[in-house]
């Protein structure tokens, strides 16, 4: 764990960059991951990270890939473009919740 | 007379049968389980069938024997429930259940047809699953059969049940092999779109290398796209291939299709439910228990125990008119068999990932946690007994609910 600074705002990022706090997140951030990254967010990107918010909301878990591309309606060919290598862990990280995870 | 209706006959639905007969009065309550198979399987036990451990005798039960009298048995596919007017359509007789209370116990299924390639000519005889019965007994034939080559599991994504199975198999199939004196010849390879098999901080220090020092090779963060069957290769969304003699699938799991036709799953069919107390959050008088839920508890049936443990004395309270007590913690306990006649244990909840220690049982215990061992293996096999003749019928086992520090390592 340590403190960063991202987009002007002190947070804690675990090892690998992921907030430890998803409540600190903004929009800001969510651009600083992204550009981190060398993703440029549109409009669509924007749709699937607010897709994988709203569903750690309401599940308190963050969404594995099939679940983002069936419940943002986002075909996973188009997932990857948006956020190659990894999209589910990608998007989890710009959302500013915790990357998808097995039980142990 | 009031009605309560479950919906799947499986381990959550024949426990939560067994002891809502045993805390409601029959003259006031009438209770009705609606499942389409005759057959009731005990599922932890197909992982052992493609290694010859069980025969498909042990784990198979006819349904209808499991319930206690009181219980009424419909056998029957679910059309779609009705939540607005309190009833559920049947597509065999009677057309039309109503209900007063409604429990949705309808599980998570593999869904071979999700991914491309896998259904076909090569099903069952190239490509196998472990998930159902016919899968585990088709693996077992092909694996006696198997002198060399490259062996294959690919999990297609989460969630799945019982999330450890496939690293049990991977365990049991470096044994297996071992065994057979030809694990010399024989390439294992575990491909998964997770980020290593273990995610989690303590499990990925204590048990990291454990697939190395069996030669277990793993392929993370690869998200299979289709398969081609006839070059016998996996091809990811990024068009990368891993190529295989012999592939064991775990598919995706989706909750049932009776969710979906009526409307109150989310992408994957599964029910919106409140985490700590079951009940389903659209609906007042619906509560989900087992694989059916959205909870971010592990698939499996340690879980649907625990889950029935806390719900019934919850329901009573709310049948009364007291508010449902937020008792549900997520609490999940499995054991991961290692092959060479040793299991791990595993404990934990919403909050505490898997820890190290002790794990004290009155009688039999205590087990090592994270730790193989040889009584982790017999506690095991013991369960198998225990799920049949304690556990279905609903009989308390002398296992706390919701999850304890007592004996772990913090």
């Amino acid at each position: 764990m340590a403190t960063k600074v991202i987009a002007n705002k002190e947070v804690e990022v675990n090892d690998e960059g992921y907030l430890v706090n998803p409540d600190d997140w903004t929009e800001d951030i969510a651009r600083a991951m992204a550009e981190e990254l060398g993703i440029e967010l549109t409009d669509r990107h924007w749709e699937v990270i607010r897709f994988v918010r709203n569903y750690y909301k309401e599940h308190g878990k963050s969404p594995t890939m099939h679940q983002i591309s069936k419940g943002a309606g986002v075909p996973t060919k188009e997932l990857f473009k948006l956020f190659p290598k990894g999209p589910a862990k990608k998007v989890a990280r710009i959302a500013g919740v915790p990357k998808p995870e097995g039980c142990i | 007379m009031k009605h309560v209706v479950i919906l799947g006959g499986g381990t959550a639905g024949t426990m939560v049968a067994h002891r809502l007969a045993e805390a409601l009065p029959s003259r006031e309550w009438a209770l009705t389980v609606v499942d389409q198979d005759p057959v009731h399987y005990y599922q932890p036990g197909f992982l052992f069938i493609p290694f010859g451990i069980y025969t498909p005798r042990d784990v198979v039960k006819p349904r209808k024997a499991l319930f206690p009298p009181e219980v009424r048995y419909i056998q029957s596919e679910i059309e779609a429930i009705e939540p607005d007017k309190n009833r559920v359509h049947l597509r065999g007789e009677p057309r039309t259940l109503s209900y007063d209370f409604l429990i949705i116990a309808t599980g998570s299924h593999p869904r071979p047809d999700e991914t491309p390639g896998l259904l076909g000519d090569a099903w069952h005889k190239t490509i196998f699953d472990f998930y159902t019965l016919e899968g585990a007994t088709a693996l077992h034939r092909a694996l006696e059969r198997f002198e060399k080559g490259r062996l294959v599991l690919n999990l297609v994504d989460m969630p799945i049940k019982c999330p450890v199975a496939p690293l049990e198999f991977l365990f049991l199939a470096d044994w297996y092999f071992h065994e057979r004196g030809i694990r010399q010849n024989v390439e294992i390879v575990y491909v998964t779109p997770l980020p290593g098999a273990f995610t989690k901080p303590r499990a990925s220090q204590v048990l990291g290398g454990v697939l190395e020092e069996r030669n277990i090779r793993i392929v993370p963060e690869f998200y299979v796209e289709r398969v081609d069957p006839e070059k016998k290769v996996l091809i990811s969304y990024e068009e990368e291939e891993v190529p295989f003699d012999l592939l064991v699938t775990v598919p995706i799991h989706y909750g049932s299709e009776a969710i979906k036709r009526s409307g109150i799953g989310d992408e994957l069919n599964y029910v919106p439910t409140d985490k700590h107390t079951l009940k389903a959050r659209e609906f007042d008088n619906i509560f989900v228990l087992g694989d059916a839920t959205d909870t971010p508890a592990s698939k499996a049936g340690s879980v649907a125990h625990f889950m029935v443990d806390v719900f019934v004395p919850n329901f009573l309270r709310y049948i009364e008119g007291l508010d449902l007590l937020p008792t549900f913690d997520g609490h999940s306990n499995c054991y991961i068999e290692s092959g060479f006649g040793k299991a791990f244990l595993i404990d934990f909840n919403y909050e505490t990932e898997p820890l190290p220690g002790m794990y004290p049982l009155p009688g039999v215990g205590p087990f090592s946690l994270l730790q193989e061992s040889r009584i982790n293996h017999w506690g095991k096999l013991l369960f198998r007994w225990i799920y049949w003749h304690v556990l279905l019928k609903g009989k308390h086992l002398p296992v706390p609910a919701r999850m304890s520090m007592a004996g772990k390592w913090a």
